[in-house]
């Protein structure tokens, strides 16, 4: 049978929990689909599942373990009253009110869940390089996760792919087992905060291969090397190393509203400049789901706040 | 834990899985691992629902490298079913529920 709710908020990072708390705090007792295992980033408490410090989110002085931030923000959520549900929204239909949403089965007749207001927190997922055999050797010394996958490489020469902050953060926090970390990015020059930049250049371990990219991971049972081409002349080279992390930017979870809501280009959901509105009256986003700018841990908190209170405020005019 | 859930070590490891009855579902982890955080609970689940028909083992790699080594593991959490003590199917990375399911499904 289907649940009807005031409130649905899909997905559980920053964005997701803090409208949660926002609007269980409403008395609007929200229901939060919060997604389902992975090790890509799409998951329950989202990308900072994946990190270890954390150092810029206000509040604590000596920063804080990515999982244990979501998991107190969790905590606080259901501490007033919001109910997270471990499982993924498969489809949704936003064409009238109340919006409805899926869990499992996405071509049952009832759905799972119906809502008159719903926040959109899905966040986005790491891309991947996407050449040949990098998907045959997942797990086989290419990894999506530092954090996870770092300690079986102590004592080895390896590579991470990209030049933002995550790409550094992953590249500084494998030096503590490899012996040598090659950056390898396509420009000349990184994205990458300063603070960022300063320490990797001032570390020992790391080495940067400037404007290459990676064509092809080389290996038979196990990572043996990368092929990269030079992005200026051309040049394809090898570079003998027994991993890859792959740290290259996000795309947005937005597969679900696409030809229901109006995306930008980059396939990000399109909000209201200022607000949390999205071309659906009644339909919110919040959080990296929209967002390619800031893309911060709290950019996507504070983003949750207004979706909440943007719903909070549709749904007290429409008298409900 | 879940009473059903067996610890396993390099010690340990041949003893419980080679002897088992039923096929062993060993579960590849570390303290520091986000996702195998996030897959405990629903491995609690399974040994709870499937007791019986199956046996969850949890291998800490940072104590056991022998064993960790031994099946090549290079990514956690890392799942490998054994059946009549030899490795049948491996999975990498954290899996929803559903998804673990239907691959151990096979095999029971």
């Amino acid at each position: 049978m289907t649940e009807r709710r005031k409130v649905l908020i899909i997905g559980s990072g920053p964005a997701g929990l803090t409208a949660a708390i926002y609007a269980a705090r409403a008395q609007l007792e929200p229901l939060v689909i919060e997604g389902e295992p992975s090790s890509n980033s799409d998951q329950p408490g989202g990308q900072l599942m994946l990190t270890t410090d954390v150092e810029n989110y206000p509040g604590f002085v000596d920063g804080i373990m990515g999982p244990d931030l979501m998991r107190i923000m969790r905590d606080q959520s259901i501490r007033f009253g919001a109910e997270l549900r471990t499982a993924k929204v498969s489809r949704v239909d936003l064409a009238t009110g109340p919006f409805a949403a899926w869990v499992g089965d996405p071509a049952a007749d009832e759905p799972t869940v119906e809502a008159d207001a719903l926040i959109i927190a899905t966040g986005a997922r790491s891309l991947m390089l996407g050449c040949p055999n990098e998907d045959r050797l997942l797990g086989y010394g290419v990894s999506t996760c530092a954090t996870c996958d770092g300690f079986f490489f102590r004592d080895h020469h390896i590579a991470v792919a990209g030049g933002g902050d995550s790409a550094l953060e992953e590249a500084l926090f494998l030096t503590r087992f490899a012996t040598k970390v090659t950056v390898i990015h396509r420009r000349d020059e990184l994205r990458a905060s300063k603070i960022m930049q300063d320490r990797a250049f001032a570390n020992p371990k790391i080495e940067f291969a400037w404007n290459t990219v990676v064509t092809d991971v080389l290996g038979d049972t196990k990572v043996a090397g990368l092929r990269t081409q030079d992005t200026v002349t051309g040049a394809t080279s090898e570079l003998p190393v027994t991993g890859l992390f792959v740290a290259i930017g996000h795309e947005p979870n937005s597969a679900l509203f696409k030809g229901q809501l109006e995306l930008r280009e980059n396939g990000y959901v399109q909000t209201r400049e200022g607000t949390s509105k999205t071309s659906v009256d009644g339909v919110f986003a919040c959080g990296d789901v929209q967002d390619d700018y800031y893309r911060q841990a709290v950019t996507s908190a504070g983003s949750g706040c207004m979706a909440a209170i943007d719903a909070e405020r549709w749904l007290e005019e429409r008298g409900e | 834990m879940s009473e059903k859930i067996v610890t396993l070590s390099d010690a340990t490891f041949d003893e419980h899985v080679k002897a088992s009855d039923v096929p062993v579902l060993v579960d590849f982890w570390a303290e520091w691992c986000g996702p195998c955080k996030m897959i405990s609970p629903v491995l609690e689940e399974i040994a709870e629902e499937q007791a019986g028909k199956i046996q969850i083992g949890k291998l800490n790699i940072d104590d056991n490298l022998d064993v960790t080594r031994r099946f090549d593991v290079m990514s956690i959490p890392t799942l490998i079913l054994f059946k009549d003590g030899e490795p049948v199917s491996r999975l990498i990375g954290a899996k929803p529920k559903g998804q673990l399911l239907e691959e151990i499904a096979q095999y029971l």
